[in-house]
């Protein structure tokens, strides 16, 4: 392995997208997320990349959607409002089975929002977000190390489910620095058969966002379905930790669990069995992770930095085996980890 | 072993970057280390401050509602962070800018003249230097060696005619305290 390097998270990322051999980056500069166009503005023109800063985000992702038609590896990053701005092309992408990447570094609350660390935008990203029935393939990060490998997995999985990705992260996560380990330099992206490029030795092929007959709708519809199942079944991600003879199981992921699990350290020192699972994919959602918990654990805590989102798929996993409870809050609430110590113990 | 210092100032001030050099430094030692800045919209002379957290263990919350350390470098900066710091721990204040005591009487203070040292030194802009090396100085959470070899590698080639004196600055505040390194009384160096 190489030598650690220092890099805040949001420089990371950007520097995983270029190691994953992503060439092309459309967007428009938000707060938390613009050190990621700072850092691409740069690095990609010497590699001899393409970073346009595009009008607004409604051309940014439909720029995206066009570079990835054409057979590109392509992201975009922006952060909440941003985002939502973004959703109708991200709906087109998905329903056309166009691969790229979408990063979302969030800010808090509904509207414009504020730019503390929050998470309540996990309804968004796991229910598709736009219109239509879809869903995005999400990761999250919960250290600047998964912030560029997560990057990198998020590219290889658009690819792999011919999808758009998405990596939800937060400003915190964007903003801080900590030692960082890169791999080996990831495979070059597979070329994509299936794009409109290279139309010299062959006839003209066409991306569609809707089939032309209400059949062929029908048919993109039922072959998204078998998609998403056949990524239910093999993309679940998650990290548990200390759960084996935990009485209460928090879940949190991203900036949560990271404060989760220094409450969860700090019981485990006074003699109090608290365990962590941290979801990685948040869609799909790692339901497996929950799989016989009733055995030894009496109930789950999920934490959020929203005012519950992800407690709703959590209690899905669980199913009424044991008692799930909430603790969260939007608009930029963090919680400090003797804060989550106190919830634990009312379990 | 777990450090987390607070270093708070004015923008412009380089609390952000002995910050990072602390969390390079450490990096250099072999430990864990976090590095977080108080990012948002912040004006060019409003405040700025970060929050370096150095481990021998796993580091998980990036989160630290009371620090153990302080570094202030100018006087709102010790009003609003000073009472935040836990017993026992650690305060450097930039006296030259500071015109009150330090008011904590359960921690080891040095108030340290760290803007007139610089200005000696002949650059004003190196007073966080000499903070910083008061830091160090007083607590040994990294050598001093491991802050001058990573001080060079964060000014490149670009600033190399910067280090001599961010250098120099580093050593005057680190022998202010490293002689009361462990000692609990408070220390006011003129």
């Amino acid at each position: 392995m190489s030598e650690k390097v220092l890099m805040k998270g949001n420089e990371a990322l950007s520097e995983a997208a270029i190691r994953a051999g992503c060439r092309h980056f459309f967007g428009y500069p938000i707060t938390p997320s613009s050190e990621i166009l700072e850092y691409l503005a740069f690095r990609l023109p010497q590699i001899g990349g393409t970073f346009l800063q595009s009008e607004s985000e409604v051309a940014a992702i439909n720029m995206v959607y066009g570079a990835a038609a054409a057979g590109a590896r392509v992201m975009t990053a922006s952060s909440s409002p941003g985002v939502s701005l973004m959703q109708e092309g991200i709906s087109y992408a998905a329903a056309a089975e166009l691969p790229c990447l979408v990063v979302n570094v969030t800010r808090a609350s509904p509207g414009l929002g504020r730019i503390p660390p929050a998470q309540s935008d996990y309804w968004q990203a796991t229910r598709g977000g736009g219109h239509g029935d879809y869903h995005l393939i999400v990761l999250a990060p919960f250290s600047v190390q998964e912030m560029a490998d997560l990057t990198i997995l998020a590219f290889d999985l658009a690819d792999k489910y011919r999808n758009p990705a998405m990596i939800l992260a937060d400003g915190m996560l964007g903003q801080m620095m900590e030692p960082l380990e890169w791999g080996n330099q990831p495979q070059d992206p597979p070329v994509k058969e299936w794009s409109v490029s290279r139309t010299e030795s062959r006839d003209r092929r066409l991306i569609l966002a809707a089939p032309i007959s209400d059949e062929g709708l029908l048919e993109l519809n039922c072959h998204l379905v078998e998609k998403y199942a056949r990524a239910r079944e093999d993309e679940q991600r998650w990290q548990s930790y200390l759960v084996d003879d935990a009485e209460t199981i928090v879940v949190a992921y991203g900036t949560a669990a990271r404060i989760s699990a220094e409450a969860i350290e700090s019981l485990r020192k006074k003699g109090h069995r608290a365990g962590l699972i941290r979801p990685i994919s948040l869609w799909p959602f790692p339901a497996k992770a929950f799989a016989g918990i009733e055995t030894t654990a009496g109930s789950c805590l999920v934490v959020e930095m929203s005012s519950g989102q992800m407690v709703d798929d959590v209690r899905l996993a669980v199913n009424g085996r044991i008692p799930v409870r909430g603790m969260g809050l939007g608009g930029g609430w963090i919680p400090t980890p003797e804060m989550v110590e106190e919830e634990i113990l009312k379990s | 072993m777990l450090e987390q210092v607070l270093i708070a100032g004015f923008g412009g001030q380089g609390v952000l970057f002995i910050g990072q050099l602390l969390a390079y430094a450490g990096l250099k030692e072999g430990l864990e280390v976090l590095w977080l800045p108080s990012y948002g919209p912040e004006m060019r002379g409003g405040t700025a401050n970060c929050i370096s957290i150095i481990s021998t263990d796993k580091i998980w919350s990036p989160i630290v509602p009371r620090p153990k350390s302080l570094i202030a470098m100018n006087w709102p900066s010790l009003d609003k962070f000073e009472p935040k710091v836990v017993p026992d721990g650690v305060l450097v204040a930039n006296s030259s800018l500071i015109e009150r005591d330090i008011q904590r009487h359960d921690l080891r203070a040095y108030a340290v003249p760290a803007s007139g040292v610089a200005q000696d030194l002949g650059n004003v802009r190196v007073s966080n230097m000499v903070a910083l090396g008061a830091y160090v100085g007083a607590t040994g959470v990294v050598s001093s060696e491991a802050v001058l070899s990573s001080l060079i590698k964060m000014l490149g080639d670009r600033k190399a005619s910067l280090v001599d004196v961010n250098a120099s600055a580093f050593r005057r505040g680190y022998e202010m305290t490293v002689g009361s390194r462990g000692q609990s009384n408070k220390v006011d160096i003129h």
